[in-house]
């Protein structure tokens, strides 16, 4: 396999797919295993292991945050801080997204013409993409000015367990990343640049996963415990999947059938696909590029298009200045 | 009015075997539609259903169908209710109240308990029941010996998935003995937290001896809970002694207590979980309707009406619909959103107690206190 191929595939459930998965894209090699989303699960992997069909080395990413938070105090503390500052961002984050919620609602329901309307839901979807955005970049902005401060790298601790890591890498054929917690996740193959370590590698990825791999990280559930909810930006993914919004297991987090909610969320992350990844689906990324795709995709017309193949879309959206999406 | 089912009793034979086979083939009480009938069979002078639906008398008598032994009344149940009753059976010109014999289903309250009558729509929640595969918590009384109250107990639950590398959310909640007995409190945090749908926290139960004082805004209650048992508890636990991080809660008076406390302690807790509170006011005057014990709430509503202040960031805020605090608790709610706190408000269609406040702990405590089911994508 050629470096810089990313596989994104759907939920593993009852019956994974991921070791015909990897079997089919001819990885018969040992592979480096990331389930840090797991995190105090993270080594209870045996099972995980066998899905594989391939020996597979536990890169361990949990146990090794473990250990560096316990030992390195000093980082420790302005590492907790910076989370707590990104918490409090998040939720205000959330306020203004409510308020913007609820500001199209309002619109939405009065009674002038439909164009007028039409017009107004624009300005609407545009406010979401604005915050949104900002929220991103000011997420981004303070990791960097951290990453800056701290010279991350450079800690002692964390450079021996990236040293380690290197060497974990430097026998196996590919990378495996599990679902789980997906903040987890992304900050522990953060702290530890584990993509930097497998630059070289194809990388294979699920649910959380295939989440991180991505530009922007998008929590969302309609069936909440509390009722309802919108769909929220947490935070920049990596960036090796582009131009998607993945969706892990919709069927049992997004109501397919909302037709309106569906054209606002796909129009708000344009232009981004929308992929919702049920068991079975895949995406594929050679050279940097969606080369072939297995999903639904969520279109800014609001339908559910079955079994979109990675080809650009007959739908379009009528605002987007990017033309189709 | 009267049911299809007392219809067709009355318009048959009437014999104890034709009674016998209609009391065989339903269950009781009737609910069709959103018509629900009470039946009692058995020989007295009067028969009354008793209810604390506010609306309707709380007092209604059963009719008899003639030549029977059999006592009957409809009412009109909207979708979705739960109504606590009893039957108030007169012998001798003397009532005697029981539960309905006919119906097994049952809620406990300190008081005893009710029958309860479940309208069309209304289910028992299932995250209510000890499930099996859930992780139990650890529960626990331990003592605290304060300078206010003396030596007093309290319960605690510690998640099952406990560490104590980890930091936790602290949940404190009045009443919480009666929380475990009456409203399945246990269970739930068992549940919910197995779920992922609220935090891993560490749950605090208080009781207190005089809770209509220690709850009407007394400030010894406010100052044992702030200054005493919050830092003895977080001396105990890995706490994240942060307002975000902590939760109080409470219903009826404890709803009071909960605010009350908040008030004088304002960002102290950033999360409050209001049930049916007693948040008696008045808009002129300071005498209350119901009686000198509201008499510092009141003193204390129309303060806080008066001045409405941010006293925690995020509040929930829920009341039944066949209560007779309705209408103070709907009158909170603007209040509350204009102090710019984040406020949700649920009505049921249930009365004061127990398993009314016990079926709205999920929706409160997952948005107080979501767990990590939105960031988890197995």
């Amino acid at each position: 396999m050629k470096p810089g191929t990313v596989v994104l595939v759907g939920p593993q459930g009852a019956t994974p797919d991921i070791g015909a998965v990897l079997a089919a894209h001819g990885v018969r090699g040992k592979v480096a295993l990331v389930r840090a989303g797991y995190q105090e699960r993270e080594a209870d992997d045996a099972e995980m292991i066998k899905w594989l069909g391939v020996p597979a080395v536990n890169l361990a990413l949990h146990r090794r945050s473990v250990e560096v938070f316990r030992d390195d105090a000093t980082f420790t503390a302005a590492y907790k801080e910076r989370q707590q500052r990104l918490r409090h961002m998040q939720s205000f984050y959330r306020v203004r997204l409510d308020k913007i919620e609820d500001a199209a609602r309002t619109v939405s329901v009065r009674y002038v013409e439909p164009e007028l309307l039409e017009q107004e839901e624009k300005v609407s979807v545009d406010q979401f993409r604005h915050l949104d955005a900002d929220h991103v970049e000011r997420c981004e902005a303070l990791r960097v000015a951290f990453d800056r401060q701290w010279r991350v790298a450079e800690r002692p601790l964390v450079a021996r367990h990236r040293d380690e890591l290197r060497t974990d890498l430097s026998g196996v054929e590919a990378l495996v990343i599990a679902g789980g917690h997906v903040a987890s996740l992304r900050n522990r193959i953060a702290l530890f640049d584990v993509l930097g370590l497998a630059a070289d590698k194809p990388v294979f990825a699920w649910s959380a996963g295939a989440m991180v791999l991505t530009d922007r990280i998008v929590l969302f559930h309609d069936y909440p415990p509390y009722g309802s909810d919108i769909a929220q930006v947490l935070d920049a993914g990596f960036g090796l999947a582009k131009g998607i919004v993945v969706l892990p297991d919709p069927k049992r987090r997004v109501n397919m059938d909302a037709h309106a909610g569906i054209q606002r969320f796909a129009r708000r992350m344009a232009p981004a696909t929308c992929v919702a990844m049920d068991h079975g689906s895949s995406l594929v990324y050679e050279r940097g590029k969606l080369s072939r795709a297995s999903a639904d995709r969520l279109t800014t017309t609001g339908e559910v298009e079955r079994g979109w193949d990675g080809a650009p879309s007959r739908f379009s959206s009528p605002y987007l200045r990017g033309g189709p999406i | 009015m009267m049911a299809r089912a007392i219809k067709e009793l009355a318009a048959g034979a009437r014999t104890r075997e034709a009674i016998d086979q209609f009391f065989a083939s339903h269950s009781f009480p009737i609910v069709d539609g959103s018509s629900i009938t009470f039946v009692w069979r058995g020989e007295a002078e009067r028969v009354h259903l008793k209810h604390w639906v506010f609306g309707l008398p709380s007092s209604q008598q059963l009719a008899r169908v003639d030549g029977t032994d059999v006592w009957h009344l409809t009412l009109q149940l909207p979708p979705g209710s739960r109504v606590e009753y009893k039957l108030e059976v007169v012998r001798n010109g003397h009532g005697e109240w029981i539960w309905d014999p006919l119906n097994a289903n049952k809620a406990r309250d300190p008081f005893g308990g009710n029958s309860v009558a479940h309208g069309t729509g209304y289910e028992i929640p299932t995250w209510i029941q000890p499930d099996p595969t859930a992780t139990k918590g650890h529960r626990d009384e331990i003592w605290i010996d304060s300078k206010t109250f003396g030596r007093r107990g309290f319960g605690l639950y510690i998640p099952a998935r406990f560490q104590r590398n980890r930091q936790y959310p602290l949940l404190v909640v009045h009443d919480g003995h009666d929380y475990l007995r009456y409203a399945a409190m246990g269970a739930i945090l068992d549940n919910l937290i197995d779920r992922l749908e609220i935090a891993d926290a560490i749950v605090v139960f208080t009781s207190s001896p005089d809770r209509l004082k220690e709850y009407a805004d007394d400030e010894r209650h406010a100052r044992f809970l702030v200054e005493e048992l919050v830092p003895y508890v977080e001396r105990l636990f890995p706490l994240d002694a942060q307002p975000q991080s902590r939760c109080l809660m409470g219903a009826s008076f404890g709803a009071v207590a909960t605010l009350s406390t908040a008030h004088r302690y304002p960002g102290f807790f950033g999360r409050l979980l209001l049930q049916s509170g007693s948040f008696a006011f008045t808009d002129i005057g300071d005498r209350n309707h119901r009686g000198p014990l509201f008499d510092p709430v009141v003193a204390f509503m129309n303060q806080f009406r008066a001045e409405p202040a941010p006293v925690s960031e995020r509040v929930f805020v829920s009341c039944g619909m066949y209560e007779s605090l309705i209408y103070e608790n709907r009158s909170l709610v603007p209040l509350l959103l204009s102090t710019g706190m984040d406020v949700r408000y649920v009505e049921a269609r249930d009365g004061h107690n127990w398993e009314n406040w016990r079926d709205r702990l999920r929706e409160g405590l997952s948005w107080l206190m979501p767990g990590p089911f939105l960031h988890v994508y197995e």
